[in-house]
């Protein structure tokens, strides 16, 4: 079969959309690195049934609960977004409607981001 | 409609349901289900920043009846998440497409689920009672 494209374009690999594998890639990698991630936080809390609010702003303050969080958190909600996205795409048909919802989830995704880094900082640095 | 002479891919009505596709879906509901959980997830960790007294309103809330079937659903959800999507890892790398064992691997999600689930209120529920 006769190769419309350039030969740079079939290098890059990007195909039609112009992103190729990045974002099926971003979800595979964020995948991986939750499998830990989410395994030790749940068996964190787990562990801390019914602690009190000294005990759980004492967990959370060590530099390295405070560092897997972080990483936790970052990792989730950019996974989330992803998957929503591509929720989105398969069942919102409206291009503007969908559009709007992809750029809302993201957005959301972005302050959820900041806000808990934010008072996982507060809490580390002792604010 | 003249559209009869193009091919149409099969949908949902022409295939029997199988356990397959239900676990397919689930993945999907779950993932969707989790991504809302992460905004309590944010909202804890904001209310333990705040102070002692928002961290206590807080986790009044989370420990209300309706509180508790919410995280109760969201750890069966983020366990069977989790299960599913290591096989869909597996599926990425060329492994268990077979249909034995993608209903072996299915089924052992499933199991494992139903386990960690029962497992992590179990300990959860041990360590409350002190020991």
């Amino acid at each position: 079969m006769m190769d419309m494209r350039k030969p740079l374009a079939r290098v890059r690999g990007l195909g039609a959309a112009g992103e190729g594998v990045g974002h099926w890639w971003a979800q595979r990698v964020t995948a991986v690195a939750l499998v830990p991630l989410s395994l030790w936080f749940v068996i964190s809390v787990v562990m801390l049934a019914g602690a009190d609010y000294a005990t759980m702003h004492a967990w959370v303050a060590q530099p390295w609960v405070s560092v897997l969080l972080i990483l936790f958190i970052i990792a989730t909600l950019h996974h989330a977004q992803l998957g929503m996205q591509v929720v989105i795409e398969d069942y919102v048909s409206t291009p503007l409607l969908r559009m709007a919802s992809i750029l809302l989830v993201k957005a959301v995704a972005v302050v959820l981001v900041v806000a808990a880094v934010l008072a996982l900082l507060q809490v580390a640095l002792g604010g | 409609m003249t559209a009869h002479d193009r091919p149409l891919s099969p949908h949902l009505q022409i295939y029997r349901w199988h356990l397959l596709m239900t676990m397919s879906i689930l993945h999907r509901a779950s993932g969707v289900f989790l991504a809302l959980g992460t905004v309590v997830l944010v909202a804890w960790l904001l209310a333990l920043a705040a102070g002692p007294e928002s961290y206590a309103r807080m986790t009044a809330v989370i420990g209300s009846a309706p509180g508790l079937v919410f995280l109760f659903g969201w750890s069966a959800a983020l366990f069977y998440h989790l299960c599913n999507g290591i096989r869909h890892l597996f599926w990425d790398a060329g492994q268990g497409y077979e249909l034995p064992a993608a209903y072996a691997s299915g089924y052992g999600v499933l199991v494992a689920t139903v386990i960690l689930t029962l497992a992590a209120w179990g300990g959860a529920c041990l360590i409350l009672g002190g020991v």
